[in-house]
């Protein structure tokens, strides 16, 4: 348990970096790949609801420290983001081949319209038709190409949990 | 969730030198080596990609840029010779100046070294902050123009919200007509009334106002872009002017910001 807490914190801090540096720099009409909320969807698919919470938190706490945005804000969204796909992989989605697809897929247009929606609360300006319109069609690409690659190191990092199910072999 | 939704209460409540503003101040010091360490690497491929890209629209840009040169050179000229005159004019008039850029200003070089990884905010982390003499509402050029200005400062560093972004407004005026109005998020000249005269490729600088106490937190003379449409119909009060910053936000890597002489 110690170990996956190091590792996903070690994996999601390295994805925050290289967001806030790197991939945030990507404009394509406003679109760009979200390197955290892949990480994490990954992370909470493949530990569960409460990992996925813990993780999306530490990972947005990170963000908004290094953005200097207001300081809460993308915690809730991962949080929630983490708990939702950790509720899914628990249930049906851990073991299906499209899984980390549909969630992140899923999980890119409730964490936009999420965003939106809490910004306009905080009462900041913020364009709808840029977010929507513009830029989450072309994020959704980006992050359904990162998913692949994304979901294929987190499986190896963090070995699928024992089903319950073991294999019995009858001596005699 | 809980303990999300009390930070963002309290991070709103609280004032600019409050607790979590020093707690996020500690943190993003802490963050910037590896922000820069990050840039850094990154930065040979980002310098090879942009190398290429250029080569791309080289050979076209070097016809447009000659032709170009050839105007300004005449144009320069003229202004070398109307400084000169104005220079003289002033003089005799006695006539003080209020404070103009550049002069009366000295700049503070930094790297972008962060950028939200959200389309909702135009804003931009550089790597200077309190500790450099940074204060909130400091404006920030290039050499192309006027970039934004300063909404929150930390130790180490400085959050930059650009002209671009949908909270920035500043007081312009079209340099060839004088025509006064705000450019609003680095795509429109609004508040020019109807009766006054802009034109296409007119260019816009910050007007740098001061009314007794109150004055634009930008300095008069700062380029910010060029008018690209201008409109009006019978119902609305101002004209519809778009414009282009003269800053190209996509290529921005590093920023002047600039801090009165005088404070």
């Amino acid at each position: 348990m110690i170990a996956d807490v190091a590792k996903a914190a070690a994996a999601l801090f390295v994805a925050a970096i290289v967001q806030v540096t790197l991939l945030s720099q990507i404009d394509v009409f406003h679109g760009a790949p979200d390197l955290v909320l892949v990480t994490l969807v990954a992370v909470a698919l493949l530990r569960g609801t409460i990992f996925g919470a813990a993780a999306g938190f530490g990972a947005g706490l990170v963000v908004d420290t290094a953005t200097l945005q207001t300081l809460g804000v993308t915690s809730l969204l991962l949080t929630i983001a983490g708990y939702w796909i950790g509720r899914y992989g628990e249930t049906t989605g851990r073991d299906r081949t499209h899984a980390p697809f549909i969630s992140v897929a899923v999980v890119t247009v409730l964490y936009s319209l999420g965003a939106l929606v809490l910004h306009y609360m905080l009462g900041d300006p913020v364009s709808a038709s840029r977010l929507l319109v513009h830029a989450l069609p072309f994020e959704l690409i980006f992050n359904l190409i990162l998913t692949l690659p994304v979901y294929a190191l987190c499986r190896r990092l963090f070995r699928p949990p024992p089903s319950g199910l073991e294999e019995v072999q009858l001596l005699g | 969730m809980l303990l999300s939704i009390a930070l963002i209460t309290i991070y709103f409540r609280e004032s600019s030198g409050g607790a979590l503003h020093q707690v996020q101040s500690g943190g993003a010091t802490v963050l910037r080596p590896f922000e820069i360490g990050a840039d850094r690497v990154s930065r040979p491929f980002r310098d090879a990609y942009g190398y290429f890209a250029g080569l791309i629209h080289a050979k076209s840009e070097n016809a447009r840029l000659r032709r170009e040169v050839d105007t300004w050179r005449q144009q320069a000229t003229l202004n070398a010779s109307a400084a000169s005159e104005n220079a003289i004019l002033l003089k005799q008039l006695h006539f003080v100046n209020s404070r103009r850029f550049p002069h009366g200003y000295g700049s503070v070089g930094a790297d972008i070294i962060s950028q939200p990884p959200s389309a909702l905010e135009l804003q931009v982390v550089i790597g200077a902050g309190s500790a450099s003499g940074i204060q909130k509402f400091d404006p920030v050029v290039t050499n192309e123009g006027l970039v934004g200005t300063v909404v929150r400062v930390a130790h180490m560093s400085s959050l930059v919200a650009l002209l671009i972004d949908d909270t920035t407004s500043v007081s312009a005026i079209d340099v060839k007509t004088r025509a006064p109005g705000s450019v609003k998020a680095g795509s429109s000249f609004d508040h020019v009334g109807k009766d006054l005269r802009v034109d296409e490729g007119d260019e816009l600088i910050t007007a740098g106002w001061k009314s007794g106490e109150l004055s634009s937190i930008y300095p008069r003379g700062i380029p910010i872009g060029r008018v690209t449409h201008v409109g009006q119909n019978d119902v609305d009060l101002y004209k519809h002017v778009k414009l282009q910053p003269f800053v190209n936000f996509k290529t921005l890597s590093s920023v002047l910001v600039l801090i009165p002489k005088n404070r």
